[in-house]
């Protein structure tokens, strides 16, 4: 089926060059970080992880969304979305492609990553991350692919994939569960450690990721001959509206716990984020432009009749990313660490070099992603035809 | 156990008088002589580590002094940035060395004043537990421990501590400013570190193996005894379980369950 990736159209070719330039501009960056450190970047001993690290998260995200459409398809028999499983899981392939890729630039001293598995330290919850993510990219890639080319000669997929697929669906839970345990189970840094993190970073990824997938499905409308079908845009954005709201929900549960207990340390993050502490006040703006955002989002998506249209469903998407992404990609890594531990503000704001390592994965993650869909939209179109 | 664990120590004070002491070391002490001559020293046999900093009797100037002889003896690079400084042992303020204690009707004689921090060499170590490859673990004499040689770099450890104690090499410590550094490395039997890893105060791991007490201590002691107070919390008889006894103390955020290891007489 690789073949397929292989005869595109002009626009196909002039896509993955733009996306190369991106990938070797980051690259060049990358090469710099590697000889100059981590000091290229906005990251310091107070706000000791930033930018690369929240991509990290927002992506692991991404990836667990893919089982929006592998549940009700395989679970509930929900037969519409047998059509677009593929992009869900190969969508979740390309985020865990970037997911490693924004761990790896994060790290100070690349070359030794293998000491994660030459000694394994259980104990440590990123060794789990390591773990999980891992196989959940090689779940995605195996029945992705055997179910794409068992489509494609008109056949059922073999037998032993049914595990595997029973097997990704609680898995797709799982990996974002460890990831927000990252967070949730430090001592100190009182932003991080609450009980609902894990539930709300699903709530946010079961929006933010089929959020993307339908803006996804447009492009692939438009782009080719293969429709992902209107019933399956719908009851995506009913799932988008769901998480949304649940999204949102969860992070109000923080503020009462946090207001009305008015503990200072478990105050001070959110105030520093919303308002600023002590004029320093670089992600006001953001936090509340998030804020416009996910009311946009809220009200296009909760009012059925105008999530019903598609053109609107796709501004409430378009709303849902940029609200999500300011609350985890940007705020809840730096958040957690300001104050710093002696109660001081030490603010973070990535640099030009590191803005450019960060394009670089992302274009590295929509190249995978675009080699993925023209193959498994040139199978649709074939099995069409 | 007790033969694994005696082993250990043997290979373990072994390799930090090889280490430090260098070839001539080495080559002075025959590999069994070295062993005896390990068990007579008391330092070598602490079960639990610990620190005072008595603030009666520490000043600013004992503070300085302690921090020199750290930085010198550890070749801990200055660049002359806040945001990327090295800190295995640095002064902070009362409010912001105990967040939350302060008041607002607190004497000027706390308010403001400078006191000693270091990594807390605690009991049960977030550091620890989080680290991902083992490159920072608890040592059974209740060092906390880092080996610079296994860490990826993940800054996970700084994530996991409470206490601001952890450093990351952001840059090579030996492109550290000249006019800062002058004399860098300051002292050639101890190793530089390497870009992209973390490090920390290690209690002077490498000259408690050779019987000598840290060299913060050794600082604060050659102008007051007494103003850091250093020995084997395990052990009723030693001087800093007497001076516990003697005085009331406080630690650094024990409601966090960590167990720091550093007291502080006020």
């Amino acid at each position: 089926m690789l073949d397929k990736a292989l005869k595109g159209s002009a626009t196909y070719w002039g896509w993955l060059l733009f996306l190369l330039a991106f990938i070797g501009v980051g690259f060049g960056c990358y090469l710099y970080q590697f000889s100059e450190g981590l000091r290229i970047t906005g990251m310091s001993r107070d706000v000791s992880w930033g930018f690369y690290i929240g991509q990290f998260t927002y992506l692991v995200g991404v990836a667990a969304s893919g089982v929006m459409v592998v549940l009700p398809y395989y679970i509930h028999n929900y037969k519409a979305f047998a059509r677009i499983t593929i992009l869900g899981e190969f969508l979740a392939v390309s985020a865990i492609v970037m997911c490693g890729l924004f761990i790896s630039v994060d790290l100070g001293y690349l070359p030794r990553v293998m000491n994660i598995i030459l000694y394994p330290h259980p104990n440590s919850i990123l060794f789990w991350d390591m773990i999980v993510l891992n196989v959940y990219l090689l779940l995605n890639i195996f029945i992705g692919w055997n179910v794409l080319s068992a489509e494609r000669k008109g056949v059922h997929y073999p037998k032993w994939i049914t595990p595997l697929i029973y097997i990704s669906i609680p898995w797709a839970f799982s990996i974002h569960t460890v990831t927000a345990f990252l967070y949730a189970g430090l001592p100190g840094r009182h932003f991080w450690l609450t009980a609902i993190m894990a539930a709300r970073f699903l709530a946010s990824a079961f929006c933010s990721g089929p959020a993307l997938l339908i803006l996804l499905c447009f492009i692939v409308r438009k782009l080719s001959r293969f429709d992902p079908g209107k019933e399956q845009i719908r009851t995506l954005g009913g799932i988008v509206a769901y998480a949304m709201i649940l999204n949102v929900f969860f992070f109000l549960l923080e503020l009462f716990t946090a207001f009305y207990s008015r503990i200072p340390e478990h105050m001070h993050a959110i105030v520093y984020l919303f308002f600023g502490l002590e004029g320093h006040t670089r992600l006001v703006p953001w936090m509340w432009g998030a804020t416009v955002f996910a009311v946009i989002a809220l009200v296009l998506l909760i009012i059925p009749q105008l999530r019903r249209r598609e053109g609107i469903l796709a501004i409430a998407c378009g709303s849902v990313i940029v609200a999500t992404w300011i609350d985890k990609g940007l705020a809840l890594v730096v958040g957690g660490f300001i104050p710093n531990p002696f109660d001081r503000i030490f603010e973070y704001w990535p640099t030009t070099p590191e803005v450019f390592i960060s394009l670089g994965v992302y274009a590295t993650g929509f190249f995978v992603l675009s080699v993925l869909y023209k193959i498994a939209v040139s199978v649709k179109e074939e099995v069409a035809a | 156990m007790d033969i694994d664990r005696r082993k250990f120590l043997k290979i373990a004070g072994l390799s930090a008088v090889m280490g430090i002491g260098g070839k001539a070391a080495f080559e002075l002490l025959a590999p069994k002589e070295l062993e005896a001559s390990l068990r007579e020293v008391p330092l070598t046999q602490g079960k639990k580590w610990g620190m005072v900093v008595n603030m009666a009797k520490m000043d600013d100037e004992i503070m300085k002094r302690c921090m020199e002889a750290c930085n010198r003896v550890h070749n801990i690079p200055n660049f002359g940035d806040p945001r990327v400084e090295i800190k295995w042992i640095w002064e902070e303020t009362y409010e912001h060395s105990f967040p939350g204690q302060e008041h607002e009707y607190i004497g000027e004689k706390y308010l403001g004043r400078n006191f000693l921090l270091m990594c807390n060499h605690c009991t049960d170590p977030p550091c620890c537990r989080v680290c991902p490859t083992g490159a920072t673990w608890k040592r059974e004499d209740g060092i906390v421990m880092m080996d610079w040689h296994r860490c990826i770099g993940c800054r996970f450890c700084m994530a996991g501590c409470p206490y601001g104690s952890r450093s990351f090499n952001w840059g090579d410590p030996r492109k550290a400013p000249k006019e800062l550094n002058p004399d860098f490395p300051t002292n050639r039997d101890y190793p530089t570190r390497s870009k992209g890893v973390v490090e920390k105060c290690t209690f002077c791991d490498e000259r408690i193996a050779r019987g000598q007490i840290p060299a913060c201590v050794e600082a604060a002691n050659e102008i007051r005894e007494g103003a850091l107070v250093f020995g084997d919390l395990d052990d009723p008889d030693s001087d800093i379980r007497k001076v516990l006894r003697a005085h009331y103390s406080i630690r650094r955020k024990p409601e966090l369950g960590t167990g720091p290891n550093v007291y502080y007489i006020i």
